[in-house]
């Protein structure tokens, strides 16, 4: 085998077959992020319920009991806005830990050749293994209230999550890349998903915007994540319609965002060692 | 002849620094810089774009290395090995030039990369080799092995964290000497742990290079260095100085690390830098043969006289002495006055000492000289100058007998009487 080093030289195209190579330290970093999580703590996977439970129940008596904002379909304000959230959850935390996962490994950049888009991605698994476990209170929740999903809502699923993944990833590495280069970003990004929250329908559903047309079609275009969050209400609850021009409109935002920071990301990435 | 495993031609890395004063930038630093930058052009103002932003790592550096050999890399700090190897291991970009690679590298550029604090000894080995390079089934196999190599036994089921540092570094150089890769870099890793430890893992070293492997090995151990490679890079300040058979380059790296100076009289009232509160000073050292000839080779056995021209400003008591190390810099002989005599002799003024050694026995080679003064309980240095000259013992010439003499062995000679009775 035999290959060259040389500086680089224009846009460089992602090397797939050598992502394949290194799957087992893929893997191995993946593992490290999710034991690592729980090891040592005494409350461990309990934590990962906990969390969205409690979430639910101070969300539901503020913005439900005082300020009374209905799902407006009739479905039980705790299990709408349940589902959203845990949605929700997973594209900030992937959106934050994937920012700092560069700078978190900086030490790994600096001392050992692998390619660096291992380190963002492994920021995408760890969240997917506490959407699972939030999802178990899912299920016991719709129990509780009776639902059951749609056929066609269990269909979508898969794509939901594709969708999902891609858009917390593109913009994930982005962030990434430029967290690098610049600090600060690290302290404004915690900021931004806050405000971002508010501008997504967690808690409150999207019709209630549309007496603000321009802000709605904003959302709908530049948010992927309200789409995916209104087509898993739509789905696994059976209250209200899907809106698949919304998915749409998702889905190709999410490739454009992905495939965006992707290139960004894989183009910067050559001088992480230098600047980390 | 075989095509070289790796083929570096005109390689150089730069650096832009200065323009960076803190270590990193942030979204305002730059707004604010890139506004003053247009602010200045608007104005006709002059954009000086500083030389001293750049700083070349590398220049120009070019030379192959054919499969199996096993190539020091030896320099000051700063002369660009790290960056040498930090290129090689793909960690960073070259600015010019190229590098052809014809095998499978595994880059050892610290102990330990990669060990979390919270997981177990066995986990981080799993770990840590996936991060080296090791595919899991690899590590599965040499599993056994790696956990006796370390000496960690019954620790190897709690956290890193409760680990000594010694265990520590056991445990990450045993992951990372089971790595079997075609080409292995290694960055001055090697000086870690007890002796014991450290000869077992130049051991290992030694073992990987009989296997047919390439290994590039940067270290500041002169030793080592001798002991496990057949050629030697010496880099400085960026470029290739020599790149030869490795006796002959360290042979070169430590002459150039000690100023050169081949004189038997060595005016010392300006030399820098020296030892002492310089309450009093060593203004000349004069090495003489037999005759009272100034001369730097003697032949062993022979005898060698030192003569000290001192000055004290103040009264006070002194020892003399002159020390002899190697030329790595590890002493040998520690001839003082005070050895010779109780009595304490005060002293002012002019002072000239002569040290007289009728029979070297030290064998033949390089050997650097040190003058050095201090009170008479030779608890304080007044004035201590390190290796300001050097002396070559020659070989003996006996009639009768050749003398073997071989530096691996022994460093002195001494006389022994040998009765064998059958």
């Amino acid at each position: 085998m035999e290959y060259k080093i040389t500086p680089p030289m224009g846009l460089l195209a992602v090397n797939w077959a050598e992502l394949w190579r290194f799957r087992d330290l893929f893997l191995t970093l993946a593992w490290r992020d999710i034991s690592v999580r729980y090891k040592q703590a005494a409350l461990g996977v309990l934590w990962a319920l906990l969390q969205p439970i409690s979430t639910m129940l101070i969300f539901t008596f503020i913005f439900n009991r005082m300020a009374n904002i209905q799902s407006g379909d009739g479905t039980p304000y705790p299990i709408f806005f349940y589902t959203g959230m845990i949605i929700w959850q997973y594209y900030s935390n992937t959106l934050s830990n994937a920012s700092n996962s560069m700078v978190a490994n900086a030490s790994l950049v600096q001392k050992v050749y692998f390619p660096r888009l291992i380190v963002p991605a492994t920021a995408a698994t760890t969240g997917l293994v506490d959407l699972a476990i939030s999802s178990l209170v899912l299920i016991g929740l719709m129990a509780w209230y009776g639902f059951m999903p749609q056929f066609v809502g269990i269909l979508i699923l898969p794509v939901l999550l594709v969708v999902m993944i891609l858009s917390a990833l593109g913009v994930g590495l982005f962030m990434a890349a430029l967290n690098i280069k610049y600090r600060d970003v690290r302290y404004a990004l915690p900021f931004v998903i806050q405000i971002l929250m508010y501008l997504t329908p967690v808690i409150y559903p999207v019709r209630m915007l549309d007496k603000w047309p321009l802000v709605k079609s904003l959302m709908v275009w530049l948010n992927p994540i309200s789409a995916v969050i209104t087509n898993a209400r739509a789905g696994l609850l059976g209250q209200s319609s899907f809106d698949l021009p919304g998915l749409a409109i998702a889905g190709l935002m999410s490739c454009v965002m992905f495939i965006v920071g992707l290139y960004y990301f894989r183009n910067t990435e050559r001088y992480f060692a230098d600047i980390a | 002849m075989a095509k070289p495993i790796i083929e570096i031609e005109h390689l150089s890395k730069r650096y832009r620094i200065g323009a960076q004063r803190e270590p990193y930038l942030s979204i305002r630093d730059t707004v604010v810089r890139r506004s003053e930058h247009l602010w200045n052009i608007l104005r006709r103002k002059e954009t000086v774009r500083h030389a001293q932003d750049d700083f070349w790592a590398l220049k120009d550096i070019s030379f192959s290395v054919q499969p199996g050999e096993a190539v020091g890399i030896i320099g000051r700090n700063g002369a660009g090995k790290s960056t040498l190897l930090k290129i090689l291991s793909q960690i960073t970009p070259p600015t010019d030039g190229s590098i052809t690679m014809r095998g499978r590298v595994a880059s050892l550029l610290e102990v330990g990369t990669g060990f979390h604090q919270e997981l177990t000894g066995r986990e981080n080995i799993f770990l840590n080799g996936t991060i080296l390079g090791m595919t899991r089934a690899e590590i599965r196999k040499k599993f056994d092995e790696i956990v006796a190599f370390s000496e960690i036994g019954k620790f190897l089921d709690t956290p890193v964290k409760r680990y000594s540092s010694g265990m520590y570094v056991r445990l990450a150089f045993a992951v990372a000497a089971h790595l079997e890769p075609e080409i292995l870099i290694v960055d001055e890793v090697l000086a870690v742990g007890d002796a014991g430890f450290q000869k077992k893992c130049l051991g290992k070293m030694g073992d990987v290079t009989k296997h047919g492997r390439t290994v590039l090995f940067v270290s500041h151990n002169m030793n080592a260095i001798q002991q496990l490679t057949q050629k030697c890079l010496y880099l400085e300040s960026g470029q290739v100085q020599d790149f030869a058979l490795t006796s002959k380059v360290v042979g070169e790296y430590l002459g150039a690390t000690h100023r050169e100076v081949k004189s038997a009289v060595v005016d010392l009232s300006d030399w820098q830098p020296r030892l002492g509160n310089n309450q009093a000073q060593i203004l000349k050292l004069e090495i003489l043969d037999v005759h009272d000839r100034p001369t730097t080779t003697l032949p062993m056995l022979g005898s060698v006289k030192f003569r000290l021209t001192c000055r004290f400003p103040k009264k006070c008591d002194a020892s003399f002495g002159v020390f002899i190390h190697t030329s790595e810099e590890e002493p040998l002989l520690d001839l003082r006055n005070s050895d010779t005599t109780s009595t304490c002799q005060v002293y002012q003024g002019n002072v000239v000492v002569l040290a007289t050694v009728t029979a070297l026995s030290m064998y033949p080679g390089e050997y650097l000289v040190s003058p050095w003064i201090a009170d008479f309980q030779c608890r304080k240095d007044l004035d201590w100058v390190q290796y300001c000259s050097r002396i070559t013992i020659l070989p003996p010439v006996f009639e009768d007998r050749i003398l073997s003499l071989d530096p691996k062995w022994g460093r002195i000679y001494a006389e022994s009487s040998w009765r064998i009775t059958q």
